[in-house]
């Protein structure tokens, strides 16, 4: 009985999820990381300036697995944040600096889902974030942390820096600009 | 023979202090308990101005410890469910006992004024104490709130992790781990679940 009643809620909760939308458009990034899988998690009503919003780990999983000889710098953040928020202008910073290059700066919110038009949107918005920002929602974080970095804690901000197999991780907010780029610079040569 | 079996022994725990204390400066935090470790005891100031330390629940069968605060999110989210928990079980010897571990000169929400408001607001059944000097929170391992530390009669660390599979939605947990391994300890079985992951925000403290 019980476990129809979980059916029947993940059958809901999918049918409210799941109808397929455009929101890719609305995005102000040019560059999309390479063959996405299908969007089928994007919210249904379309804000403008809202980032692809994934509703599973295992959706969003890719960006953590490129071999594209690209270095990413993968955040991992939200607006309720405040150290979070705070050293955000220096991810901004590298993005600008390193256009161009194989350089991508990737912002994964962790903000909540009734509040990502009321903030993140507007947040997105009023600091002109030039950053690709996705959205996980996925609440089972037991089964996806590990998957991100074994030796994260699941405390926020952290920082993953990656190219092909070579890997860093961070669970620790970065000072100043300076901080950030010296632990992405073995990466980009 | 013996000499040998001695010497070893000897270099055996020199290596051992050696590594302690090489891995207690290479992180300003320490590595903090494990499950299976004893949990050290404190003594810190709930909002009601006493003094608690674990010694004080002489009824005690075990203790769920969790470090949380005002302002963190995930915190907030768990507020009622942290009370309904310690309902259920501090009469079955379980207490909940809160301990705020952030510095407020950082996040000014978690002052021990801001602490004594919160809890009155929400009717807190549970000690909620202050880590004033941010001992309590690195000797646990804490480095998050919510985080939680469940620990038997005799302060052994039996759990370390998330209260249940579901922060931001009550409705949609599916596993209560903390329920779950006091049951566990309740039947006299060892917690099927010993060490769980959760989203939370970082303990804030001054580094340096």
């Amino acid at each position: 009985m019980r476990l129809l009643v979980i059916i029947l809620l993940f059958g809901t909760l999918l049918l409210n999820c799941n109808s397929p939308t455009p929101a890719a458009k609305n995005l102000t990034i040019k560059e999309n990381i390479t063959e996405k899988p299908k969007t089928t998690n994007l919210t249904k009503r379309v804000t403008e300036g809202m980032p692809p919003i994934y509703e599973h780990f295992d959706d969003l999983a890719y960006i953590f697995q490129q071999q594209t000889d690209t270095t990413y710098i993968i955040n991992f953040w939200a607006t309720w944040c405040k150290p979070c928020v705070e050293e955000l202008p220096y991810f901004e910073q590298l993005t600008k600096k390193y256009q161009g290059q194989k350089v991508k700066v990737i912002l994964v919110s962790l903000d909540f889902k009734k509040q990502l038009e009321t903030k993140l949107v507007p947040f997105l918005k009023e600091h002109q974030i030039q950053s690709e920002v996705m959205v996980l929602l996925d609440p089972d974080a037991n089964a996806w942390v590990d998957r991100v970095d074994p030796s994260w804690s699941g405390a926020i901000p952290i920082t993953l820096v990656y190219k092909n197999e070579k890997r860093a991780f961070y669970e620790e907010s970065f000072e100043d600009y300076a901080a950030l780029e010296k632990i992405v610079q073995p990466f980009i040569k | 023979m013996k000499n040998i079996l001695g010497i070893t022994a000897l270099l055996v725990i020199a290596a051992g202090i050696f590594m302690a204390s090489t891995t207690a400066t290479s992180s300003s935090l320490g590595e903090g308990l494990a499950v299976g470790d004893v949990a050290p005891d404190f003594s810190l100031k709930n909002i009601d101005g006493s003094m608690v330390s674990l010694a004080s629940y002489e009824e005690a069968k075990g203790f769920i410890v969790i470090f949380t605060c005002n302002t963190c999110p995930y915190a907030v989210m768990y507020e009622d469910r942290m009370i309904a928990l310690h309902n259920k079980y501090v009469d079955k010897g379980y207490p909940i006992i809160a301990i705020n571990p952030n510095d407020p000169s950082i996040k000014a929400g978690d002052s021990y004024e801001k602490m004594q408001e919160r809890a009155e607001e929400k009717a807190f059944p549970f000690a909620y104490v202050f880590d004033a000097k941010q001992e309590i929170f690195p000797a646990y391992g804490a480095t998050k709130t919510p985080h939680v530390y469940l620990l038997d009669k005799d302060r052994t660390v039996q759990y370390i992790g998330a209260i249940d599979n579901n922060a931001r939605d009550e409705e949609a947990v599916s596993t209560r781990y903390v329920e779950d391994a006091i049951d566990d300890l309740i039947a006299g079985k060892q917690p099927a679940v010993t060490f769980t992951k959760a989203i939370g925000c970082s303990i804030k403290y001054k580094k340096g």
